[in-house]
């Protein structure tokens, strides 16, 4: 860790702005931000943006539980090759991330992959059942920050309620997966008229923005931070942009599969594009990057959600949802989003890090004394996604075949690279 | 054609095709020996996921009919081996060496699917709520034979019930709007789908509005469970709305003709026994059910040899 690298000839990209300069690090820190900065070892990046390394507020490792699928190491590779210096992990673990024990094995596991900073979450009720709360000042204080059923949303208003009372005393984010489940048993894909024609059970938008809706209403109410996990709507982009124009201690967060893909990808019986929430309508995609562009969508996540062959390889009714995203994100937000560099690092990696309250470490805007967390990307490379490149473990990504654009160089955690020339150094 | 998979994929020749041959499978079945060599070492796999005695029995009739040696493959979602993925059970039985899956299954989408995973010709006999193909044949087919029409240009086909679980009525919806037919879907919105704005119909609430209109009146079958859904609030209620009673049939043009895809619920949908309609077809349809399907299997399997292989086996 006490190799110097100085990254050279790179656009410098932080939420402040853009800016020609090298960046060299030493000791797990930024030491230098200038001009011809010499000594150690140099890694040319001419053509490349470095930017504070990218913070997922959404992934799920899988492990303890489903190792079949994905691993907290497999995982934390995936990650660092999609240039991610860290990951806050999903609480539906088995056992699920509702106990100090299971919080301070996934911590472990993460640094003993060592290749991004694995933050788990915690769980708001006993395991993830709806009942009754987690310990959630105990796992407060064995660090927790963000606190989340995702997989189910919180569906008994009370509990919500105290949840967000009980959260507000320990100064973390309540994080809901927005689903009201009375409304979307047994569905599959977006209620629209491509599913009345498909005959697929539809997952109205309305199930989402109720309860998005009831939340906002709950942050107000007990004045906790609440935080929306992949939001899918147009509506429920304009609830959340209404109650930040009130200032309510509210933010959100959009997937890169739902700024990119729509609901026709249903009528393929492709498994792969089975999503919870589902992929929506061209009206909602429109909304989403709109929301992204304003500010009203604070943070762009992965929702990556792998699954071995075998489970997506079942009807459309039985297979779970989800899909691959670390490895594919910055090259489908470059692809979809027409932002500005300066955005993008905010959306990927200040932002998040904010939320999820690990700032101190993550997200910096690089100058002297900023922890060595970095990212080095080609905005402009091309490169096309193919299944047996990946460092997941699975393969379910619905980006086959696609030629992204924005290929991460190299990832620097800790001060030393995670990945180096586009491979995972452990 | 590889697959018969949708009314839409089949398109309006492919459908016209069958229907023709099916005239030919009618002419078989009447023989003293209903039997031809022309699938002679053919295997075809009846795939059921989902229970149905009817059309699993119709294929295999069929298949039986054209010397094609058969397999069933029957089992409840449920008691399927968790660890088998659908992909393990469709390839296992593949490299048995099989010519034509007949699927049928409870989610949507699993024939095309199964037709990623084998070579073999996948016909769908029923896939969630969505197709239901060789049911439309035989429904255009018996009204064919009924009316002696090729085409359904000025016809008005009214589906009344569920429409909204029903892959029988999408099936019918494109089948018999390529052959020029009108169609209206009566039924509560709650058991229409979220929107078919999209779809060649027109909608009512009032099953009584548009029975003096209605060249063919086709009832669907209303499942109890629909109740405990919050669908309808009773059947009892149901019957009196939507339910076929006399002097409802009363209403109808003295041409009209009544359809069932079968097995009816006599007190919910049928009020009325619909053999003392005197234009009843639903008999024709189960008649029918082994003929189109003959066609179907046929044409999947017997490539490029024309009707004339349906001369009857050598002694």
């Amino acid at each position: 860790m006490s190799t110097r690298i100085v990254v050279r000839g790179a656009r410098v990209v932080d939420s402040r702005g853009e800016r020609a300069a090298d960046v060299a690090v030493e000791h797990g820190a930024v030491v230098e931000v200038g001009a011809r900065l010499s000594g150690g070892d140099i890694v040319d990046a001419a053509g490349c943006v470095v930017a504070p390394g990218f913070v997922d507020l959404h992934a799920h490792l899988r492990e303890p539980g489903k190792e079949e699928a994905e691993t907290i190491e497999t995982g934390s590779r995936a990650g660092a090759k999609g240039g991610y210096t860290a990951l806050v992990a999903m609480p539906n673990t088995d056992p699920p991330q509702d106990s100090v024990a299971v919080i301070d094995f996934v911590r472990e596991q993460g640094r003993r992959a060592g290749l991004v900073e694995v933050v788990p979450s915690g769980c708001i009720t006993l395991g993830r059942q709806g009942e009754a709360l987690a310990p959630m000042a105990e796992l407060a204080a064995a660090g927790v920050r963000i606190f989340t059923d995702d997989g189910n949303g919180v569906q008994d208003e009370l509990l919500m309620r105290r949840a967000m009372e009980y959260g507000r005393g320990l100064g973390v984010t309540l994080a809901q997966h927005c689903e009201v489940a009375a409304l979307t048993k047994g569905a599959v894909m977006n209620e629209c008229s491509c599913c009345t024609t498909l005959g697929l059970p539809g997952w109205p938008s309305i199930a989402e923005e109720l309860m998005v809706f009831r939340d906002i209403e709950l942050a107000r109410l007990t004045g906790a931070r609440a935080h929306f996990l992949h939001l899918s709507t147009a509506r429920s982009v304009e609830l959340v942009r209404a109650a930040k124009r009130e200032g309510l201690p509210v933010s959100a967060e959009v997937t890169p599969h739902h700024l990119s893909l729509d609901e026709t990808r249903l009528a393929t019986f492709d498994t792969v594009y089975k999503v919870n929430p589902p992929l929506r309508s061209p009206h909602d995609i429109a909304a989403l990057r709109a929301g992204v562009l304003d500010g009203t969508i604070d943070a762009l996540a992965t929702d990556h959600a792998p699954h071995p062959r075998r489970d997506k390889e079942l009807a459309l009714d039985q297979a779970p949802p989800g899909m691959l995203g670390l490895e594919t994100a910055l090259g489908v937000a470059l692809g979809v989003l027409d932002a500005d560099l300066t955005r993008l690092v905010r959306i990927m990696s200040s932002n998040p890090a904010r939320i999820a309250g690990i700032d101190d470490r993550h997200g910096r805007d690089i100058e002297p004394g900023a922890p060595a967390n970095l990212v080095v990307f080609d905005p402009s490379a091309t490169w096309q996604v193919s299944p047996d490149s990946l460092a997941s473990k699975s393969r379910n990504t619905p980006f086959v075949g696609m030629t992204l654009r924005g290929r991460v160089r190299h990832t620097i955690f800790n001060g030393a690279f995670s990945v180096r020339d586009g491979e995972a150094q452990r | 054609m590889k697959h018969l998979r949708s009314i839409d994929e089949l398109g309006h020749d492919g459908l016209v095709r069958l229907l023709d041959l099916t005239h030919h499978m009618v002419e078989v079945n009447r023989r003293p020996v209903p039997k031809v060599p022309a699938l002679r070492g053919r295997t075809v796999v009846s795939l059921f996921f989902e229970d149905s005695t009817r059309t699993r029995l119709s294929f295999e009739t069929a298949a039986k009919r054209l010397s094609a040696d058969t397999m069933t493959f029957s089992v409840s979602t449920s008691s399927v081996n968790k660890g088998e993925s659908l992909r393990d059970t469709v390839e296992t039985i593949s490299d048995m060496g099989v010519d034509a899956f007949v699927v049928r299954h409870k989610s949507t989408g699993v024939p095309w699917q199964i037709s990623e995973w084998t070579n073999a010709s996948v016909v769908n006999a029923g896939d969630g709520w969505h197709q239901h193909p060789t049911q439309a044949l035989v429904d255009c087919f018996t009204v064919r034979e009924a009316l002696g029409k090729e085409r359904f240009d000025g016809l008005t086909l009214t589906i009344v019930g569920d429409i909204m679980h029903s892959r029988v009525a999408r099936s019918n919806i494109a089948a018999f709007s390529m052959l020029g037919a009108r169609v209206v879907l009566v039924a509560p919105p709650t058991l229409l789908p979220p929107d078919v704005s999209h779809w060649p119909v027109e909608v009512s609430y009032r099953l009584d509005d548009v029975l003096a209109r209605t060249d063919i009146l086709y009832m669907l079958r209303l499942q109890s469970e629909r109740m405990s859904q919050g669908h309808v609030p009773n059947l009892r209620e149901y019957a009196e709305t939507y339910g076929l009673d006399a002097p409802r049939a009363a209403k109808l043009p003295p041409h009209a003709v009544l359809m069932h895809p079968g097995p009816m619920n006599r007190g919910v949908e049928m009020l009325v026994d619909p053999s003392l309609l005197p234009n009843s077809l639903i008999h024709r349809q189960v008649a029918n059910g082994v003929a189109v399907r003959m066609a179907v299997l046929f044409d999947l399997l017997a490539g490029e040899s024309s009707a004339a292989n349906l001369a009857p086996a050598a002694p």
